[in-house]
């Protein structure tokens, strides 16, 4: 007998008394159709245009709706859109709405709120202002129909329109989308599945979403980011928890339900808890990025960008990145291993050190030193930097590694000095694949150099040539061998270099079922079981 | 009337440190690296559009004319919005003080009854097991880091026996008893340095008191040790002990972002380090000043408090 009497349980027993009166609501949170979910990161910036952090697009995907998504495979299929036709000579597309579309405050959602969603998206994304400059006029039929006249045709129209990752087009009331561009919206009213509660929200902290009980799905099962939206829980609470190990322990101990992100080195303990799911629903999962900066010396010149791909291994950075190969895949797919545009052509992510020290050579290289932008914040960012720096040294460059947090990164690398003056030559990123997939979102492809161009600054007038080309050709097969060409000539000047694709998984509650698989994090069509 | 006096004294005599708190603060971020319109306008800004939010700012301003505006509104209780999340500055303080000023008051309360008691016994039984045990843990207490405590309070009673939450807090309207029992684990952890610190300023403090001559005369004329210790020496030696406590509540003000993070409490610590990482100007001044006004208090209500257990320190 006494010896059931540990004295663990006395101390259970000892606790019990405070314990007892406190649990009961505790347990009522947790009971009840809630979603506690612990992201990879807080939501701080509410306007899902004002930059291209993922945590607006996922804030925007719960509150906002689109006219178009992209499913599972990559198709795009209606949203909003009801039904939508394209003239003969492809220069009009009609599109109209679905009927009993409603903002949360009740407004119907019409032709007036699209137009000028649309405008002032695209005056804040990439795909969007380039497929603006092919629109003549955008006007309204009626409150559900409108038209999008083009000068000429453009064969990336509906592909645009269902964009799946940072910026989306969201639409919002006339009255938001008339804000200025660059001055975030402060009321969060869209036709989303979810309402904001905007009470309750604590920028850095928590963000609270209810069920939109007027929100009007689409009579079809969730795929991807697109078809149904039926939202199946009352409430969904966005925490922030910085420390990961913190927030394994809440999932382990049933305080939370969901963890976005918990990073790789985690996943074997929370695999091991008994009531615990380690998925992966993201089927495209993310890729790193090397970028060397074409304004500043060494790196000016193709022969010293190529020695630095010729020096590189992917293999070494996603171990530094991600530890388990089971969680990654070297490849020079540029447009990420399994999308349709994928292809291996250019590189065999191998190192070749006598090649990588005959183009040194070849380039020219005295000795610039190479100042290389090193982010902190995550083993993602900080492993391949130091991995790189080893590497470059190995063949004989002179490198300074700066170690900052990614907010310094973030303002440092906009700058277009030189390296004397504050500027930078190398840095590495993540992102998610599915920004990369298409060459027109692709920002690493964006070659319009120090004018307008994406950070790097490359200048090509052919890939931005074989760009254009893509944007205006309308076959799928016809889309492929442009890539494929763009891919090459990326890796002949050297836009960047990709550093592989890795996946993330997702940890959640065994009580979580139905969890959609797509690019982004998504609360509709999830149970929860008691 | 004294008291008033001096209050009315000292707080003239904060106005300038204030002053240079305010100037501190502004000038801090503005010479380290980063820049906020660079986060803000996004990886595919043009330089156009940076210049538009860095004068929809007012980042484009001289210096001195930005900090002359941004005190001329601190005049008016204006401190700012938020340019990341474009809330104003004083909600999003009110929003995050609850936090860290309950794990601040249950650390300070726990920390002295537990701390004075074991010094003050160390110091009555000096040399003894008590006092080697206390003092023992006292350098334990300084020794290990706050997150090895944590971890280690979180492994065993939350982990393994269940007995407290892992993480989060609940605010007092949720009902004390779950307000407590959220904050039992911070508070645990973050005491064990504070519970150092005040016993073995109490042990010192009473010690030097105790081979004072009028405890000697209390002695001899036969009063329990009781006594003695409790009602004479304790008080004469309450001076040190109430400095520290003070320093201890305006350290745990700003100084629990370690523990704000193990346990996830939604503190002024945690928006600190996220509002300096975003480069978030409004709040991070913001957020100096109520620190700095906190210390500047603190430190009036402690110097106050002196008169209390020393009339001779209100005369002079």
């Amino acid at each position: 007998m006494f010896s059931d009497f540990s004295r663990r349980s006395l101390l259970k027993a000892g606790a019990a008394g405070l314990a007892v009166g406190m649990m009961p609501r505790i347990a009522r949170a947790q009971s009840s159709k809630v979603i506690r979910a612990v992201m990879h990161a807080p939501l701080r910036a509410t306007d899902p245009l004002i930059n291209t952090a993922w945590t607006g697009r996922n804030h925007g995907l719960n509150i906002y709706d689109t006219l178009f998504s992209t499913d599972s495979k990559f198709q795009v299929r209606p949203q909003m859109v009801e039904a939508y036709e394209v003239s003969a000579d492809k220069l009009t597309y009609t599109f109209r709405l679905r009927s009993g579309l409603k903002f949360h405050d009740g407004a119907p959602v019409t032709s007036a709120d699209v137009i000028p969603s649309l405008q002032r998206w695209a005056k804040r994304d990439t795909m969007g202002s380039r497929m603006m400059g092919f629109v003549a006029e955008l006007k309204p039929v009626d409150d559900r129909t409108f038209q999008m006249m083009l000068k000429s045709p453009y064969g990336q129209v509906l592909q645009t329109l269902a964009k799946p990752s940072s910026i989306m087009p969201f639409i919002m009331p006339a009255r938001l989308a008339a804000q200025a561009p660059d001055q975030p919206v402060t009321e969060f009213v869209g036709s989303g599945p979810f309402r904001f509660i905007a009470s309750e929200f604590r920028p850095g902290s928590r963000a609270v979403y209810e069920r939109n009980p007027d929100y009007v799905s689409r009579d079809e099962p969730s795929d991807g980011l697109a078809g149904g939206k039926i939202v199946k829980i009352d409430r969904y609470e966005w925490i922030s928890m910085p420390d990961f190990q913190t927030a394994a322990n809440a999932l382990i101990n049933k305080e939370i339900d969901f963890l976005e992100a918990a990073p790789h080195d985690i996943l074997p303990s929370l695999i091991a808890a008994k009531d615990v799911t380690v998925a992966d629903y993201n089927p495209l999962g993310f890729m790193s990025v090397v970028r060397m900066n074409w304004l500043t010396e060494p790196f000016n010149k193709q022969e010293i960008r190529q020695a630095v791909m010729y020096a590189s291994d992917q293999a070494d950075w996603l171990d530094a990145q991600v530890g388990n190969p089971e969680y990654y895949q070297a490849s020079a797919a540029m447009f990420g291993v399994t999308t349709p545009l994928a292809s291996e052509v250019g590189w065999n992510t191998k190192p070749d050190i006598a090649r990588a020290k005959d183009l040194l050579k070849k380039g020219g290289y005295k000795g610039e030193k190479v100042v290389m932008l090193q982010g902190t914040d995550s083993p993602l960012l900080s492993g391949s930097s130091t991995v790189t720096a080893q590497k470059l040294r190995a063949i004989g460059m002179n490198v300074e590694v700066q170690t900052m947090d990614w907010g310094s990164v973030l303002a440092r690398r906009v700058k277009q000095d030189s390296t004397a003056n504050g500027g930078w030559s190398m840095t590495h990123w993540v992102t998610t694949t599915t920004e990369l997939m298409n060459p027109l979102a692709s920002t690493v492809l964006d070659t319009r150099g120090k004018n307008g161009g994406f950070f790097g600054w490359p200048e090509d007038v052919e890939i931005e040539s074989l760009r254009n080309k893509f944007a205006l050709e309308p076959e799928a097969a016809a889309q492929k061998t442009v890539a494929e060409a763009i891919q090459k000539r990326a890796y002949d000047v050297m836009t960047h270099i990709p550093g592989g694709q890795f996946r993330q998984p997702v940890s959640h509650s065994k009580a979580l079922k139905n969890i959609v698989h797509a690019p982004a994090p998504l609360f509709w069509n999830v149970e929860k079981t008691a | 009337m004294a008291v008033a006096g001096v209050l009315l004294k000292r707080s003239v005599s904060v106005v300038p440190v204030l002053a240079v708190v305010a100037l501190i603060a502004f000038l801090l971020l503005r010479f380290s690296s980063g820049d906020p319109v660079a986060q803000l306008a996004g990886d595919n800004a043009d330089p156009a559009a940076i210049v538009a939010i860095r004068a929809r700012l007012g980042l484009d301003q001289p210096l001195p004319m930005q900090f002359l505006h941004w005190l001329w509104r601190l005049l008016q209780g204006d401190l700012g919005t938020s340019i990341v999340s474009n809330q104003p500055v004083s909600t999003l303080i009110a929003q995050r003080i609850g936090p860290t000023l309950s794990v601040s008051i249950t650390t300070i309360v726990f920390s002295v009854l537990v701390g004075v008691p074991i010094g003050v016994f160390a110091a009555w039984r000096r040399g003894g097991w008590l006092d080697r045990f206390a003092m023992w843990t006292s350098v334990t207490g300084f020794a290990v880091p706050t997150f090895a405590i944590g971890y280690f309070w979180i492994y065993l009673l939350s982990m393994q026996l269940g007995l407290f939450p892992v993480q989060g807090y609940a605010p007092l309207s949720a009902g004390l008893g779950v307000f407590l029992w959220h904050l039992a684990l911070p508070t645990l952890t973050l005491s064990l340095v504070y519970v150092a610190l005040i016993a073995r300023v109490a042990r010192t403090s009473l010690l030097e008191v105790l081979n004072e001559d009028f405890v000697r005369t209390a002695r001899a004329k036969g009063l329990p040790e009781r006594i003695v210790v409790f009602k004479h020496a304790l008080r004469n030696a309450a001076v040190p002990i109430v400095s520290i406590v003070g320093i201890g509540v305006a350290l745990l003000i700003g100084g629990v972002v370690v523990t704000e993070s193990v346990f996830n409490l939604p503190g002024l610590g945690r928006l600190t380090i996220d509002s300096v990482l975003a480069r978030d100007y409004p709040v991070v001044q913001g957020i100096i000043m109520v620190f700095g006004g906190a210390y500047v208090a603190i430190n009036l209500l402690v110097d106050i408090s002196y008169s209390f257990f020393d009339p001779r320190i209100s005369a002079q």
